[in-house]
């Protein structure tokens, strides 16, 4: 049993890792805890959760600005935004149902420490890119911050940003500040049945490259689409190629038609309306279409062209079913479970396309036996590892989360 | 107007110059050196024309290869390295100390690759930042961050910069916008980040690098987004009696859930300039003039516009003239585009670049006025008002040693107000030598530290671009963080 500290205020979690770092003892750090199961198993002597670091500190919704304490659920942070009609742009992703955590659980900050995005990363950037400023602690048991409030920014260097993805190993934040959008009027789906992937990807891209900006572009292989919810989706045993458009009402319409006419040669396209578009597209925000069972879950990232050969070129060593999103520029890819999570296989074809992969659902054992994360160049290895010794010499947070000996 | 001081050059260096030189041109070349002192002196000042020292030497490397050559080569030697652009910078970023050589990117120029489908572009850094649009712009695609530079600067100065522009309130910044580099580090070692491919892999060092003017590494190629051309795009013009109305008017607009492409603001000092110069039809009887643009296809245009002005209604503006034609948006905009440059025919300028919440607009705008009245100067107030990101131009008289150094200190005011209000030093020209020692009015001594031992993974001797970004007082105490690797 680990020793669980729930710091309430940034003194508080300064003092905890002062006193892990004075000692050496390895810190888990975690939000919610909703992604514990993803990355590498840290076998933590203590817990540092966030939890307790909680509330919405500023909110200008004409300035299109939000900070937060890291543990404020991100449930709460998206209800204050909508009661405001506004939103996340980047429409974070929840992976806790993929992966056995609670679902709805997770934090604002665990949400930028894993930058994760959901469908319209495509069109508004990734978490990442949202990101302002952050207060936090680092491995030195120094406070500091980072970024600021503003929408522009360039005094010194871009350390927010540079801390988002990290995983808790850098540093564990205690606020983060972050750029919103207002909800758009409308939101419409253009969907297209029965493509295999390779002609998916091209209608995909063919619509990303229309001035229509589509704000999402999917396509879910047949096996993928019959776990859908929506009645008409799951039941056609057909692939679902999928658009959305997001605006104001009239413009929705007309770029509909654009959208369509500009594809017809790929055949009659359905219609989801605003109702359906939302239930579809939070279907997916919650990779409900990824259930958890004993299968892996990876996710691959990788040139949209490309993403099909890939899932092909795996394909030859096991059963896959797959789920693309962002334009086909990331794959979601169920393989059979394996004592080596298919890693030889899936990397040595990542490597020959280009892109990155990373395991996202495994047992434990597997996921400490395995390069959960893509392997590094030995370039940037070397850089990593100056990094880490930047903000944690002693290697106290989350050791061993992203890299096994890091 | 010097205020900022260069670190004293290293006495044995030049010294070694002419042996430096020979050696330099054994890597490269006689032609990819220049060591004569005219040639030398091209290099002396970036777009921050107050400040001006010439390198020891400038090299033009043609590849990679070759900035992996130089910059092994000065490592070993312990010498200094500046990069350089189009040196537009108005930081000072590009300002050379005596005892550095000045690595110029400008025969790094190629477009690489241009892929439609996956709506990439990779380039060497030494492009300008229009011709990369130029060269994607006949499918229908541009790259969004445009720098009001951007027939001049090159990639590889935004890069180093994170530089934005008019636009960057709908498309974001050069950070948003890049998704690899291949970076040269001081030893030589060529690192490739992230790839045409989105969410580089590992830690976040794409997001590092940009912005980090110019003192990790040098980037020699980069893979960058582009982005669907809109049908059309057009401005609305918005005249007000007085700066609180037009402030609020913007924070309207955004609050109504409206993103324009740009909103622009300019006083009654620079539409005055502005409209000496250009003839571009403003009302001079107006304290603030927005130009607000949309994009979109005709119709979404008519409906964006109607709600913009609707909503302007409400806080009285004495101008509102929304553009009928391609012409008339020309003409709206060309005032805009003038103004800095016919700025600079009435007076010399120094250009500021804080940003602030915008909400503290009006309170922020009538300090500006004042802090330079107490200095016995005029202030024009050009900037990007949809992201609070201010350029007050302070006017003033180069050949004035007293009136420069007064306008130098206003300027410190002025910064000094921005990151009072919850702002910071500079939105998007960069710290340079210009704000270096201003850096501690925004960030804790810890925060620094935390910047300086990244500066120091990269760069572990602090060769590249010395002196700038971080105060010199911090420098010289010893306060350089050695790297050290994770235990």
């Amino acid at each position: 049993m680990t020793d669980l500290q729930r710091p309430g205020a940034d003194w508080e979690l300064q003092f905890v890792i002062a006193g892990c770092l004075e000692r050496r003892l390895p810190v888990e750090v975690v939000g919610s805890g909703s992604k514990r199961g993803i990355g590498r198993p840290v076998d933590g002597a203590i817990t540092v959760t966030t939890a307790s670091l909680r509330g919405i500190s500023l909110y200008e919704p004409n300035e299109l600005v939000m900070s937060a304490r890291a543990g404020t659920p991100l449930s709460q942070i998206e209800a204050e935004l909508a009661a405001r009609g506004q939103m996340l742009p980047f429409e974070p992703i929840d992976l806790a149902p993929a992966t056995g955590g609670p679902q709805g659980a997770q934090t604002i900050g665990a949400v930028f420490a894993t930058n994760m995005s959901g469908a319209r990363r495509i069109h508004a950037g990734a978490a990442r890119d949202h990101l302002l400023g952050i207060k936090g602690v680092n491995g030195r048991a120094e406070l500091f911050q980072a970024g600021g409030r503003v929408m522009k920014n360039v005094t010194g260097y871009d350390v927010a940003r540079g801390l988002s993805g990290s995983w808790g190993t850098l540093a564990v934040m205690t606020e983060v500040t972050f750029k919103v959008v207002p909800w758009p009027e409308t939101a419409a789906t253009v969907v297209y049945l029965g493509l295999p992937d390779n002609l998916a990807i091209e209608v995909l891209s063919a619509a990303m490259a229309l001035p229509v900006e589509v704000s999402g572009a999917v396509h879910l292989q047949a096996s993928v689409a019959a776990r859908l919810n929506h009645p008409g989706l799951r039941t056609m045993n057909k692939s679902v190629t999928a658009l959305r458009l997001e605006n104001f009402a009239s413009a929705v319409a007309g770029r509909k038609q654009r959208l369509k006419e500009a594809l017809k040669v790929y055949g009659k396209a359905l219609e989801l309306d605003h109702r359906e578009t939302l239930d579809f597209w939070g279907e997916l925000r919650r990779l409900s279409v990824m259930p958890n069972r004993d299968t892996l879950l990876w996710r691959i990232s990788t040139k949209p062209t490309t993403a099909p050969k890939l899932v092909a070129a795996i394909k030859r060593y096991m059963d896959v079913d797959a789920f693309y999103d962002w334009g086909g520029s990331l794959i979601w890819l169920e393989v059979p479970a394996a004592a080596d999570a298919g890693t030889a296989e899936i990397r040595r074809v990542t490597a020959i396309h280009g892109g990155h992969a990373t395991l996202i659902r495994a047992e434990p054992a597997v996921r400490a036996a395995v390069e959960v994360f893509q392997p590094l160049s030995p370039a940037l290895e070397r850089l990593t590892r100056g990094l880490k010794g930047a903000f944690d010499p002693a290697g106290i947070l989350n050791p061993g989360r992203m890299y096994a000996n890091l | 107007m010097t205020l900022s001081r260069m670190p004293e050059p290293d006495r044995t260096v030049l010294d070694r110059s002419g042996t430096i030189v020979k050696e330099l041109e054994a890597l490269l070349g006689a032609d990819g050196v220049i060591s004569e002192d005219d040639g030398r002196r091209a290099f002396e000042a970036d777009a921050l024309t107050s400040y001006r020292q010439t390198p020891l030497a400038v090299v033009l490397p043609r590849s990679t290869e070759e900035v992996s050559k130089v910059l092994r080569y000065c490592r070993q030697n312990n010498l200094k390295v500046v990069p350089r652009g189009a040196g537009t910078s108005l930081c000072g970023g590009a300002l050379p100390s005596a005892d550095s050589i000045v690595l110029g990117t400008s025969r790094m120029n190629r477009v690489l690759e241009t892929d439609f489908a996956n709506r990439t572009i990779t380039v060497e850094c030494g492009i300008t930042n229009l011709a990369i649009t130029d060269a994607v712009s006949a499918e229908g695609f541009f790259y969004a961050p445009d720098p009001s530079s951007q027939l001049a600067c090159t990639i590889g100065g935004n890069l180093a910069m994170n530089s934005g522009g008019a636009h960057c309130l709908k498309y974001g910044v050069t950070t948003n916008n890049v998704l690899g580099v291949k970076i040269v580090l001081m030893d030589g070692e060529v690192v490739e980040i992230g790839g045409p491919y989105l969410d580089a892999e590992g830690y976040d060092f794409l997001a590092l690098v940009i912005g980090s003017e110019g003192q990790f590494g040098i980037v020699t190629e980069a893979t960058l987004k582009i982005v669907p051309t809109m049908p059309a795009a057009r401005p609305v013009m918005l005249g007000f009696d007085s700066c609180e109305a037009a402030g609020q008017c913007v924070s309207a607009i955004i609050g109504s859930g409206i993103i324009p492409v740009a909103i622009e603001y300019m006083d009654k000092p620079a539409i005055e300039v502005a409209e000496a110069y250009a003839k571009a039809g403003y009302p001079l009887d107006v304290e603030a003039l927005l130009i607000v643009e949309v994009e979109g296809f005709e119709d979404e245009i008519e409906k964006l516009m109607r709600a913009i002005v609707d909503i302007a209604r409400g806080y009285n503006p004495k101008v509102v003239e929304a553009s009928t034609s391609a012409e008339h948006s020309a003409r709206i905009w060309k005032g805009r585009k003038a103004a800095f440059g016919a700025m600079g025919r009435i007076s010399d300028y120094y250009c500021m670049d804080g940003t602030i919440p915008l909400a503290k607009l009006p309170e922020v705008l009538a300090r500006i006025t004042q802090i330079c009245a107490q200095h016995r100067l005029k202030v024009a107030n050009v900037f990007h008002a949809g992201d609070g990101n201010l350029h007050p131009l302070i006017l003033y008289n180069a050949n004035d040693a007293d009136e420069s150094r007064r306008a130098e200190l206003a300027g410190a005011e002025i910064l000094k107000l921005c990151v009072a209000v919850g702002g910071c030093l500079t939105g998007e020209h960069g710290v340079g030598i210009e704000k270096r020692d201003l850096m501690d009015v925004q960030y804790s001594p810890s925060d620094l530290a935390v910047q300086m031992r990244i500066k120091s993974i990269f760069d572990p001797n602090w060769l590249l671009n010395p002196g700038k970004v971080f105060p010199l007082s911090a420098l010289e105490a010893g306060e350089r963080p050695a790297a050290e690797q994770a235990a």
